[in-house]
């Protein structure tokens, strides 16, 4: 039983971190209409970013953050200014190709500069414990989870306190609408992205603090990221909140109960059985058949 | 010209059955079965996402079911290579037809991109119980097929050769018979506006589904002819990420929803990134992808019709002139210009694409 | 006799009600207008009608068989055929493919045939020509006119030889010599038994065209009556000036 509970603390902390960086992800869905494939790369590359601060210039993991987060917020706005916006016809489809193509690109860098051998990140409150009940947990899992808890809020305070926010819920509720009240969708769409992917850098420490990772784990991240956003509905930011909790807390107790092998493959079982009943997800809305 | 064009295919078909002799340095024609193997692929993806305009990303899983479905079979049977397993190739593409229907039935429910998520997923799923169910599967070890040891190896190829263009020339002929048949018009249709079909009495659940299905099936086939070849299946590369952006990249190449695009974009870039690998330094993985994902951008920023249809509005264009040059009407296109000045027209110029309208 | 009728027919969407219990029937044989004042729910009646939106209550009934909530394809396969406002042709497909796509077939065998069989053909060419756009037959239809493409929705359905056919403003946007051949055609294929219901501003072609009119406000029926008794109801003046 205590096993159970611990499984449970663990999959909410780190359903946490899944959170940051599934909302992004829903975030740029819901404003651009596009799938962001590279999202699990990025979060490999923002791994790799706090990786490289730690062993170069000796920096604190979360001091790090503030010279990756703004880089990679660039790096999104560069990419989507390149890559995404001048995309005119059928860009649902084609985005996802391209964010594909660019997943593969930042693989393909990464193993050149750090080959596919995994690494973990450093600091000591990676590998000092603390006793929760009888058993014992990282303190990364702790300052993730807070971390995510930070950013997320603050992240729902630019949605619903700012201008901006307001300009950013207007296009991802109608993106003609938003155009004819004089909003700059092509502003806001960078803009939005630039924060998706800075929140990679983010969650990428975060993840990378906790896992052994390297180039080609992106996959995998993109595999869960993608089911959680299905799982709760794509665009809908609560719902990815939800899903992402609950699929790491599944994961988890999976683990102990049965097996760690099945761990994976029971939400995905899940995921399955809830489209049967509701093709749009926990939260989603069905699209409408339109005029 | 007419009579080029009916002449023409068959032109191909004996250049293919001749090229093992012409070439027969296996170098060569290891790059030429792999090169046909996934024209079979991508012409038979096209069959579904091509020409419905659907793009899934999940046709690994077929790939994968196919190539696992030969090995544990010969495992299980004892098969000693040679010729048996090419038999049992089409029962392996009917089991990953078979994996299809719930699957694509589940994807088919949504639309546009949690379509193709949902094919991504099914995938992953897929690869996780090849991982998983070590009984059928032996894990991440994977299966060896047994050893084939009645070929000398300079005949080795020539087989799986035959196979290959075999599978090509049957998934085209799919492709040709689809494209020319009330279903594929239907499946056009959905392509450009899929209420409007249903609205028409076009069965589109139902001719969504059977493409799909028809797609994974020879996906299954070639799946199973590629692993035989490799001679073993494994988790990671039988059921491989890569496969479905490999694919959809030729398709694009080529030109989507076309007949011989997908054919020309896979023999095009399977061959020159077999010919790359062989000759370049080993251990450029990273490189690799590089290439790979910047030819992607190219393509799709650049040149998203494809080169067949590139290349036709070139030839049109071309051919515009010349019997402009010849014909006092200098509208030249078809003839149907003047007629369609003399119609009414009413300022609205040139359609909105349907996206627009419906926004 | 009426050949289509709705028993009080609701939708609304979120807390915005289109139809509300709207009743009403069109006689076989004639041609009805329905006008009214715009989000009067003359849009939403012909999409539940064709299967495109479901009814929250009511009824609609077709030649006496109850249709309510039927699939677009069911409703087209019984004889109803419709186009849209915003003309919903196939953009990447020739003029003769969109005419083909709306011949259906029934079974396996008639699926697997060939797209452009003989008999069919020469039936997509007639109506083109009746329509007038025969010459444009092998252009895709993304490179009509905004005029053209309404014609060829409008051929498109008669491939399926339909018993009602649902106009959604075909004059809106066009110039007054297609409208002119429209209204011609719209009269013949009445004079061969076709029934018609449309959805018109034009208030001139309704007038012209029309045998009855009904005029909707607010998503009910207010009146109905011949053009001329609707043109004199004061509440449907107070429906158009009023608010």
């Amino acid at each position: 039983m205590n096993l159970i509970i611990d499984a449970v603390i663990t999959g909410v902390l780190t359903g946490g971190v899944y959170a940051l960086m599934a909302s992004g992800l829903t975030l740029i869905f819901g404003v651009m209409d596009i799938i962001n494939i590279a999202q699990g790369a990025l979060v490999i590359l923002g791994a790799y970013f706090s990786y490289a601060l730690e062993q170069h210039l000796h920096l604190d993991l979360f001091l790090g953050l503030l010279i990756s987060m703004p880089t990679m917020f660039l790096l999104g706005v560069l990419i989507h200014s390149l890559f995404i916006r001048p995309l005119k016809q059928d860009r649902t489809m084609l985005s996802i190709l391209v964010t594909f193509a660019i997943a593969l690109i930042i693989e393909g860098v990464l193993t050149i500069l750090f080959t596919t051998n995994t690494v973990q990140l450093q600091a000591p409150y990676v590998t000092q414990s603390i006793k929760i009940g009888d058993f014992y947990l990282s303190y990364i899992y702790l300052y993730g989870f807070v971390l995510s808890v930070v950013l997320l809020a603050a992240l729902y305070f630019l949605l619903y306190r700012t201008r901006f926010g307001q300009s950013l819920r207007a296009s991802m509720q109608n993106r003609t609408a938003a155009e004819l009240i004089g909003i700059d969708v092509n502003r806001i769409s960078a803009i939005t992205y630039g924060i998706g992917v800075a929140l990679t850098a983010a969650g990428g420490m975060a993840y990378g603090a906790t896992t052994a990772f390297f180039p080609g784990s992106s996959y995998d991240l993109i595999s869960r990221l993608l089911a959680i956003i299905i799982f709760g509905g794509m665009g809908s930011l609560s719902g990815a909140l939800i899903a992402a909790v609950g699929m790491l807390v599944i994961e988890d107790v999976t683990a102990v109960v049965w097996s760690p092998v099945w761990a994976s493959t029971v939400f995905f079982i899940l995921l399955v059985a809830i489209l049967i009943l509701r093709p749009q997800g926990l939260l989603g809305k069905l699209e409408g058949r339109k005029q | 010209m007419q009579h080029l064009r009916k002449v023409s295919p068959l032109v191909w078909l004996f250049a293919g059955i001749a090229f093992p002799f012409v070439i027969s340095d296996p170098t060569y024609t290891t790059i030429a079965i792999f090169a046909l193997l996934f024209a079979a692929a991508a012409s038979a993806w096209n069959i579904f996402s091509g020409y419905t305009g659907y793009i899934a990303l999940g046709h690994a899983a077929y790939f994968g079911i196919g190539g696992y479905a030969l090995a544990i079979i010969c495992q299980h049977w004892q098969i000693p290579g040679g010729y048996t397993p090419f038999y049992l190739v089409p029962l392996c593409g009917l089991l990953a037809a078979i994996a299809s229907v719930p699957l694509g039935a589940i994807a088919l429910r949504t639309r546009r991109h949690t379509f193709v998520v949902i094919t991504i997923a099914t995938f992953f799923i897929l690869q996780l119980l090849s991982y998983n169910l070590r009984s059928l599967t032996n894990g991440s070890s994977g299966i060896d097929f047994p050893l084939i040891l009645q070929w000398a190896p300079g005949f080795y190829n020539l087989p799986f050769y035959y196979v290959a263009l075999l599978l090509t020339v049957l998934a085209l002929g799919v492709s040709w018979f689809v494209r020319h048949s009330k279903f594929g018009l239907g499946l056009l249709a959905i392509r450009d506006d899929e209420d409007r079909a249903l609205g028409l009495g076009v069965r589109t659940g139902s001719s969504k589904l059977i493409a799909f299905v028809i797609s994974a099936f020879f996906v299954g086939m070639v799946g199973a002819v590629y692993s035989y070849f490799l001679g073993s299946v494994q988790p990671s590369f039988t059921f491989d990420a890569l496969f479905d952006v490999a694919i959809a990249l030729m398709v694009f190449m080529g030109g989507i929803g076309t007949l011989t695009g997908p054919i020309l974009g896979s023999l095009v870039l399977e061959s020159s990134q077999q010919y790359a690998a062989l000759n370049f330094t080993q251990g450029s993985g990273g490189l690799y992808l590089i290439m790979y994902g910047s030819l992607f951008l190219v393509v799709i920023l650049l040149l998203p019709q494809g080169i067949v249809p590139s290349a036709k509005a070139l030839w049109a264009r071309y051919q515009a002139t010349h019997t402009a040059s010849v014909l006092p009407d200098p509208s030249g296109s078809g003839g149907a210009n003047p007629v369609a000045r003399s119609a009414p027209g009413d300022g609205m110029g040139l359609a909105t694409p349907r996206e627009e309208a419906k926004a | 006799m009426s050949l289509l009728e709705i028993k009080n027919a609701a939708k609304s969407f979120g807390g915005i009600v289109a139809l509300n219990s709207c009743s009403l029937s069109i006689e076989k044989g004639k041609i009805t207008g329905l006008i009214g004042p715009n989000g009067s729910g003359k849009t939403t009646l012909f999409n539940v009608i064709t299967g495109y939106e479901k009814v929250d209550a009511g009824e609609i009934l077709y030649d006496g068989k109850n249709i309510t909530n039927s699939s677009p394809d069911k409703v087209f396969a019984m004889g109803i055929g419709r186009t849209f406002q915003l003309t919903r042709i196939f953009p990447r497909l020739t003029v003769i493919e969109n005419m083909h796509v709306a011949a259906q077939r029934q079974g396996l065998r008639g699926l697997m045939g060939q797209w452009n069989a003989p008999q069919e053909q020469q039936r997509a060419l007639e109506l083109l020509d009746y329509v007038g756009i025969t010459h444009l037959k092998d252009t895709p239809a993304a490179n009509l006119s905004y005029g053209q493409k309404k014609l060829l929705e409008f051929a498109f359905i008669l491939i399926a030889d339909p018993q009602v056919i649902l106009l959604d403003e075909p004059a809106g946007g066009v110039n007054p010599t297609m409208i002119n051949l429209l209204a011609s055609r719209i009269r013949g294929l009445n004079a061969r038994g076709v029934t018609f219901l449309v959805v018109e501003h034009n208030m001139e072609f309704v007038m012209s065209l029309c045998d009855k009119v009904t005029v909707m406000h607010r998503g009910a029926k207010i009146a109905e009556g011949t053009p001329k008794d609707v043109r004199q109801n004061p509440a449907v003046l107070e429906a158009y000036l009023g608010d």
